[in-house]
């Protein structure tokens, strides 16, 4: 019998998505597995597979199509022999379809060797509650048949928990066309010639996230002085122990001694390491490090988790590898939604110092700037040391003004007696 | 001087009333309950309770009857009536005072005596004015009055309860001797359980209805399976009944019924009136002020509110289904938002119903013409308990579980069941249908084996073509 192909939810926070290709042809024979399509989510572009044998019959959705709410049919599959429906039949109960999400495609690649101020990763684990959809079974069933967003719905239900009146509801009332301003309306004025850029599903989600962050987390900053010179010198005497090549090869980045450092000093002040929710404060266990990367259409934060229980030699092969996925547009949901605190290092840009924008649901972020050579006043003598300043952005609602300098003490003085790295 | 000024005033403690007051302690209100008669009201004393416990006796006695179909031999079984009765009302007096001790634990006080609101305000406060045996009456005032009075049996005119012959349910729940003979009038609820108590016990039972079936409420397929199994036990059941003049006997009573157009005369020892019942609206002050009565219940809104501000009312004397859980859900939810908390209306159409006669019935939600009357297209499943692998080992093998569902959205609308402890199982269909659960969670839910409720599995995969044993 014919199977509608919807729309999948990718990630927690995907709403909608784009259809950005058709990998089969409509009669195409599939077989369980084969890649159907591609679409291009908030975060990176994902493949939806096909889940059982038979005749891809038809497009619903053409390719290119942006804004495909999540469980929209958007294809159907029948049996070899069958005829195929003109449109979306009501769906067979016995064989719901779940186009499973795949390895990714691929987002525009970038060189930008930088990362960037801010970081629009989805919800963590541990608060998953703030994000997730909590609905009832028929709430969900009756949403999908009415083409209904849950995630535009506030529950009636116990705990905020979308049920059947919720959705009824919605459904009943005519939905309030959000005012889209042209971009003629919104343009700046100007005398000269300028053009218009449609947004990339990535572009809306950070423009979303980041307004969210900025207005409903009160933030405020806290920045301090940290000496690089005895990280450095560890580092070089690190790197020469690597092989020069093969699989044990590494090679320290300052940054990945960072990561480690960021994770050291969240153990030692665990405050920091928390998530605030109206309710209760959540206190992650882990110190999941979600570490900002540029790219060329916006940025991203893979995650290095558990990074207080990870080796330098880990941390660093493992970042190279979520960098270089990530710049390929190819990580998996689960590399970069989550994480308990982020890192973003402009360094090799030269920035003197930045505050960074809280990643929420986490309740801090570390800006760090360029080391540079100065001289500082040790004692009663002046020496010359390279310093960088490094910036703390928290959400005060989690963490107050003394401990957030509490948890800079313990960064600086991980960083400027480095041994502890290696432990 | 003991306290008489409260956050809130319930007047009655039954099911209802009691549950409002634990309700609104656990809430931090201050509250006091006032009741006339006995706590725990009648569900605890002259209902849902006492019955249960009769009703015990009669399967008792059913099964000491039907020994040798289990292999037994036992001689000279007999029973001591008395006993019976009393074993019954020890029942209520121990829950009774059950209430009474949790109340206490509570620190709820309980004024003894009739309450009765007082139109006049104190200060913005409510004023109750609490009467016992013609003293001067005590005055309470509370912001919040709750009235939680209850119902009592409807009397018919020629059929008034004269504590020998005509009984409503409280005569019939403490009999002096077993009568031989017995005619129950009307087959709800109340009448079918004393019809099956009797009949249980060995009296010849004669039940009479007006309706065209018995147990009207119910789905019809219940309600038809239920005669078949009635009148299998031997109770004369006749339908579309309608009753004239009753005539006293020296040793009883003959009633002339007209089934049909047909003529008779039943003629029996004993008579019960179970022709519903009216809600005490009377004597509670409800004169004068903007509180309605429609048809002897108290008109509120979907959360219990009367037209007087601050004065609600719950349970019985709020009206349909007169049932203690749907009273003691309306009082939680109703002490909620006096609270100050969020609640939402309760939904009758979730509000479960028990029946327990032998077999017993249970039922939650629409029934299969409701739903269609309603303009539902549904999907229907049916599983009979002899193809039920535990029913069989019990010897219980008469009964029917069936599932009403919403064929465009897999909603469970309605549960209907008839058979052995189906009365503690429909509670799995009411989680499902409050928690919105469709066919496809029922149908991944593990049920044990070998148990009856595998059935209630059964029935959901016969509404989709899936059912495995039948």
């Amino acid at each position: 019998m014919a199977i509608e192909i919807l729309m999948p939810a990718l990630s927690p926070t995907m709403t909608e998505g784009k259809i950005a290709r058709w990998l089969k042809k409509e009669g195409d024979t599939v077989s369980n597995g084969d890649v159907l399509a591609e679409i291009e989510t908030d975060k990176a572009t994902m493949e939806v597979e096909a889940i059982e044998d038979g005749i891809f019959g038809r497009i619903l959705v053409p390719e290119g199509t942006e804004g495909v709410a999540v469980n929209t049919p958007i294809a159907i599959m029948v049996e070899e022999g069958e005829a195929v429906p003109d449109s979306a039949a009501p769906s067979s109960t016995s064989a719901a379809p779940a186009p499973a999400p795949a390895q990714a495609g691929a987002v525009a690649p970038s060189d930008a060797a930088a990362s960037a101020p801010v970081a629009p990763a989805a919800a963590s684990q541990a608060s998953h509650t703030a994000s997730r959809i909590v609905a009832s079974p028929l709430a969900r069933r009756i949403a999908a048949a009415k083409k209904v967003d849950l995630s535009t719905i506030k529950g009636t239900g116990p705990n905020g928990r979308i049920v059947k009146r919720d959705v009824e509801t919605a459904a009943s009332q005519p939905v309030a066309a959000a005012p889209r301003p042209s971009p003629q309306a919104n343009a700046p004025l100007s005398t000269g010639t300028s053009r218009t850029v449609p947004h990339t599903t990535m572009r809306k989600v950070i423009a979303r996230r980041l307004s969210e962050s900025k207005a409903t987390i009160p933030h405020f900053y806290v920045s301090m002085d940290v000496e690089l010179d005895a990280l450095m010198a560890l580092r070089s005497q690190l790197n020469a122990l690597s092989h020069d090549e093969g699989q044990d090869a590494f090679k320290l980045s300052v940054n990945d001694m960072l990561i480690k450092a960021a994770a050291l000093a969240l153990k030692q002040v665990p405050e920091v390491n928390a998530s605030f929710t109206e309710d209760a404060m959540i206190l992650h266990e882990d110190a999941d490090i979600s570490v900002a990367v540029s790219l060329d259409d916006g940025l991203i934060t893979p995650i290095v988790r558990a990074a207080d229980r990870k080796s330098l030699k880990q941390i660093s092969q493992e970042a190279k590898s979520l960098v270089s996925r990530a710049r390929a547009g190819k990580l998996k949901p689960e590399e970069f939604q989550g994480g308990t605190f982020s890192i973003s290092n402009m360094g090799m840009f030269g920035v003197k110092e930045f505050a960074a924008i809280v990643n929420p649901p986490q309740a801090a972020i570390l800006a760090i700037a360029a080391g540079k050579r100065q001289p500082v006043v040790s004692g009663d003598e002046i020496k010359v040391a390279t310093v960088m300043t490094v910036t703390l952005s928290v959400d005060h609602r989690a963490v107050d003004g003394a401990m957030a300098a509490k948890w800079l003490s313990a960064f600086r003085s991980i960083v400027q007696a480095p041994l502890a790295l290696v432990l | 001087m003991s306290q008489t000024d409260f956050d809130v005033i319930v007047i009655g403690g039954g099911p209802g009333g009691y549950v409002a007051a634990l309700r609104a302690a656990q809430l931090k209100l201050s509250v006091a309950v006032v009741e006339a008669q006995h706590l725990g009201g009648i569900c605890l004393n002259w209902g849902c309770i006492p019955t249960k416990a009769l009703l015990r006796a009669s399967e008792i006695n059913h099964l000491l009857h039907d020994l040798p179909a289990y292999g037994f031999k036992a001689d000279g079984v007999s029973f001591d009536f008395k006993k019976i009765v009393a074993r019954s009302r020890a029942v209520s007096k121990q829950l009774s005072a059950g209430v009474a001790h949790l109340l206490k634990k509570a620190k709820v006080p309980v004024f003894d005596g009739h309450g009765k609101l007082d139109g006049t305000l104190a200060n913005g406060r409510r004023k109750v004015l609490v009467s016992k045996d013609g003293a001067a009456p005590t005055t309470l005032t509370a912001q919040h009055v709750i009235l939680a009075t209850g119902a009592r049996a409807r009397v018919l005119p020629g059929l008034e309860p004269d504590g020998q012959f005509i009984w409503s349910y409280k005569e019939a729940l403490v009999p002096e001797t077993m009568p031989k003979s017995l005619v129950v009038i009307g087959s709800g609820a109340i009448g079918t359980e004393f019809a099956s108590f009797y009949r249980n016990m060995g009296a010849d039972v004669t039940l009479v209805e007006v309706a065209e079936r018995i147990l009207p409420v119910e789905d019809v397929e219940i309600s038809q399976l239920a005669r078949k199994a009635f009148e299998k036990q031997g109770i004369r059941v006749l339908t579309s009944a309608k009753i004239g003049t009753l005539q006293k006997t020296a040793t009883g009573v003959s009633i002339p019924v007209t089934v049909n157009g047909k003529a008779d005369t039943l003629v029996a020892e004993r008579v019960i009136s179970a022709v519903g019942i009216v809600g005490n609206v009377e004597k509670i002050g409800l004169e004068g002020t903007k509180i309605q009565v429609d048809r002897t219940h108290v008109v509120t809104d979907a959360l219990c509110r009367t037209g007087e501000p601050g004065v609600y009312a719950i349970g019985d004397l709020a009206g349909a289904p007169w049932l203690a859980h749907k009273a003691s859900h309306e009082a939680v939810m109703c002490v909620e938002a006096i609270a100050g908390r969020k609640v939402h209306p309760i939904d009758p159409t979730k509000i479960p119903g028990c029946t327990y006669c032998r077999p017993q019935i249970a039922s939650v939600g629409y029934t299969e013409a409701k739903a269609l009357e309603a303009g539902y297209k549904v999907r229907v499943g049916r599983f009979p308990l002899i193809a039920n692998g535990k029913a069989l080992a019990m010897g219980e093998p008469d009964g029917l579980i069936k599932t009403v569902f919403d064929a465009q959205t897999g909603e469970l609308l309605g549960a209907h069941m008839i058979g052995a402890e189906v009365t503690e199982m429909i509670q799995g269909y009411v989680i499902a249908r409050t928690g919105e659960l469709t066919e496809a969670e029922l149908a991944e839910t593990i049920f044990p084996h070998p148990t009856i409720s595998e059935s209630m599995h059964e029935a959901v995969l016969a509404a989709y073509d899936g059912a495995l044993h039948f």
